[in-house]
């Protein structure tokens, strides 16, 4: 049936679909159209889709509420502090009362700035994050939109993110959300070569770019597998978000604040939740292409798993966040083009040699992967802790 | 065909998170590159050494505080240095014993401030900062116990200090000295060896010993250049002749050294104030009991400096035998300090000019008095 191809949510929309066609049977059909031979399933069907997108974005703006707070006790808990306690219990009702806030203030448009982008901009950065939420499967098969090719569309999507910042830069007639804005534009064409080779690993492996079947195929996950690309792509997905030790887009101590200087009250909000969102998709496309996603011993069910290692991926990403610098505006570019660039480019020739050599239907072949992968990214770290300070030659001048 | 450019100006501060206080710096940057610098300042002018002419010598000791406010002990020691010059007057040993100390805790206190702010401009978000300012904290839950004020102390006059240390100070005070070289070295394992620590702050804005000399530059800036340079050595004052202790320099004089010797100079310091607590005299009287309220110097001019947290601090005052100084004259090592500022930023990328700014530890409220 046509809902079973788009829909993974089986029971949720069988349970929409009987609802609305039994009102629209015993309303609109029995009452207006009884002499009419009327089949109501298309209206359900359109209803009941639009009821499980508005659930599944209102769990994903919930969820980067959630996770504002649960960042900043997280990074109160490593400094110290007690972070916010005092509404609700744990301070658990801090997002409301954030969001409340946000709502009531004024909202500036600078002088000079170009209205419509400026308005625009908020809206732009906060659509793709939500829109890759369609495609995080919680279990099998269960995913709001089920394309083959959902890596790549995902990939796609999460570009966009850059445009709405520089929108909102070049839009605020600011320098420093311009040079913020600048910053992020190199940032792009940097990291996402990297990240899309390191992710070809995993395609290769899988043969396959649904997330469904990335997932079936990881018997044992990719992050045994292949360590390499994880690393690649976990320090890519750090500088996607502009993290920490990445975050030279906001840079706070340098732009104070970057791309957002001017953004106040509700556009401001929607700014920084979808920058919250950032985090929570990466990790979560993190978690289904190289920790296995929803699959786990069956006494917990497949949802709460990837909730879990999301949960797993976000500490460490704070932990990181908590104790590291910034790195300089060359040195990321350096990073990415000579030291990620060639990892992920020899990952791929790992991975594909080794394909050729072993039978990876067999999981013992897989360890054997695994376990050479690992000895390779091992030693590779190893020969590069050789040469420690990377930045020797940027002896410019001397006064 | 050649793209037309032009550069951008970009005015950092005075409100900027990273101008420690109301500092301005007109930038002109090519893309990220600074190719100009032009520094204005004077936001936190409050005429001090103006209104020094209009106080007794014992009322300026609470304008000093105000001068550099995150070590206002110094501040204060070296204006009643200065004084006791000017009028001749002699300092019990305790007193010159307890200068010594809450000198070298304040400068502890100073090297701290500047470490977690450092990092902070770095982009740490903050956590070192926290570490740095609670250790802080008992520092100036000390000074509380001598004085009952925590930022601006008051706690020297001329000919001593106000009040002696209660019981419960000394037990305090070896609780911090235990502890802080167990946080140094939680910081060094954290900063010094990070690899983006070095990154960041190698080779990045030296400062050659010759043109350090030529400009003047004193303090931890000067020692991070190579050279030997410190007037507790130099020229002792209060009880430094009987300290034993080491003048940490650096090698390259860059942002790292600057950092390392800071960092190098608070382990110094613990070991002067656990021999302070060793050899100060149980008993004794903490001030001159000859120095009248109204202190009337015989005319003549004096200046005296000592070695504050960032620098040569030293007091000029002119005496015309009346209860005010004629003129009081600050020099304020962060000012000084400023004036290698332009040539060490011209050519680095803007993240690395808050690094070097940083790392200079300027306080405006000194800059400006």
């Amino acid at each position: 049936m046509t809902q079973d191809y788009i829909f993974g949510f089986n029971t949720l929309y069988n349970f929409f679909f009987e609802i609305i066609t039994n009102t629209i049977n015993s309303t609109i059909v029995s009452w207006i159209l009884p002499n009419f031979s009327f089949n109501p399933g298309w209206i359900a069907y359109i209803l009941s889709a639009l009821t499980i997108s508005f659930l599944i974005f209102n769990a994903a703006l919930m969820g980067a509420a959630v996770y504002t707070w649960f960042e900043r006790r997280i990074m109160a808990k490593f400094q110290g502090r007690y972070g916010p306690n005092r509404w609700g219990p744990f301070g658990l009702l801090q997002p409301i009362a954030d969001g409340i806030k946000s709502i009531t203030k004024e909202d500036i448009i600078p002088t000079g700035a170009d209205r419509v982008v400026f308005t625009i901009a908020p809206i732009v950065m906060m659509i793709p994050g939500l829109l890759v939420f369609a495609f995080i499967p919680g279990h099998i098969n269960s995913m709001l939109g089920k394309i083959n090719v959902g890596i790549a569309f995902v990939f796609g999507v999460t570009g966009m993110n850059t445009i709405a910042v520089i929108m909102a830069g070049w839009a605020s007639r600011n320098k420093y959300a311009m040079f913020g804005a600048m910053r992020s534009a190199a940032m792009l064409i940097t990291y996402e070569v990297p990240m899309a080779l390191a992710i070809a690993g995993v395609i290769l492996l899988s043969g396959s770019m649904s997330f469904n079947g990335i997932i079936e195929a990881q018997k044992i996950p990719f992050i045994v597998t292949q360590p390499i690309a994880f690393l690649v792509y976990m320090i890519c997905a750090t500088a996607e978000m502009s993290r920490a030790p990445f975050d030279m887009i906001e840079a706070e101590s340098e732009l104070g604040g970057g791309y957002h200087t001017e953004y106040s009250g509700m556009k401001f909000a929607i700014l920084q939740i979808s920058e919250f969102m950032a985090p929570i998709v990466q990790s979560a496309l993190c978690v289904v292409l190289f920790l296995g996603g929803f699959n786990g011993p069956d006494f917990i069910p497949g949802i709460l798993w990837i909730s879990l290692k999301i949960v797993l991926v976000l500490f460490i990403l704070l932990w990181t966040r908590s104790t590291w610098p910034r790195l300089r505006v060359d040195q990321i570019m350096e990073l990415a083009w000579k030291y990620l660039l060639p990892l992920a480019l020899l990952n791929i020739l790992l991975i594909a040699t080794e394909m050729t050599i072993f039978d990876i239907t067999q999981s013992t072949s897989l360890w054997i992967m695994g376990i050479i992968n690992w000895a390779t990214i091992l030693f590779i770290l190893a020969f590069l802790s050789l040469f420690k300070n990377f930045n020797k030659k940027t002896v410019q001048q001397k006064y | 065909m050649p793209i037309k450019t032009e550069p951008t100006i970009i005015n950092l501060g005075p409100q900027h998170p990273s101008t420690h206080g109301v500092f301005r710096l007109r930038v002109s940057f090519d893309g990220e590159k600074v190719i100009n610098v032009e520094p204005v300042f004077g936001y936190l002018h409050r005429g001090t050494e103006k209104l020094a002419e209009e106080r007794t010598f014992t009322q300026i000791v609470t304008l000093t505080d105000r001068l550099d406010y995150e070590s206002s002990m110094t501040n204060n020691l070296a204006y009643v240095e200065a004084v006791e010059l000017l009028a001749n007057v002699s300092v019990p040993e305790r007193a010159q014993y307890l200068r010594v100390l809450v000198s070298e805790l304040q400068r502890i206190a100073s090297h701290l401030i500047f470490t977690g702010f450092f990092l902070q401009e770095l982009g740490v978000f903050g956590t070192l900062l926290m570490y740095c300012f609670r250790e802080r904290e008992n520092v100036l839950d000390l000074f509380e116990m001598l004085c009952g004020a925590r930022i601006t102390v008051s706690y020297m006059r001329p000919g001593g200090v106000t009040q002696d240390a209660p019981p419960e100070f000394w037990k305090n005070l070896d609780d911090l000295l235990n502890k802080l070289p167990q946080l140094l070295d939680d910081l060094e394992n954290l900063i010094t060896d990070n690899e983006i620590v070095l990154a960041r702050t190698k080779n990045i804005g030296i400062l050659s010993p010759q043109k350090a000399i030529d400009s003047s530059v004193t303090g931890p800036i000067l020692r991070a250049s190579g050279i030997e340079w410190d007037i507790r050595k130099a020229n002792p004052y209060e009880a430094y002749d009987k300290m034993d202790f080491n003048i940490p320099t650096g090698s390259n004089g860059d942002c790292f050294d600057r950092y390392l010797v800071r960092i190098k100079e608070i382990r110094e310091s613990i070991n002067i104030i656990k021999q302070c607590i060793k050899s100060i005299p149980k008993k004794g009287p903490i001030k001159n009991s000859e120095v009248p309220f109204f202190l009337r110097p015989e005319s003549g001019e004096v200046y005296s400096s000592i070695e504050s947290p960032r620098g040569e601090l030293g007091f000029y005052l002119v005496s015309d035998g009346g209860i005010a100084p004629y003129r009081c004259k600050i020099r304020s090592p962060s000012f000084i300090n400023l004036t290698v500022l332009k040539p060490l930023l011209i050519g680095w990328k803007m993240s690395d000019l808050v690094v070097i700014f940083g790392s200079l530890a300027v306080n405006m409220g000194e800059v400006d008095r």
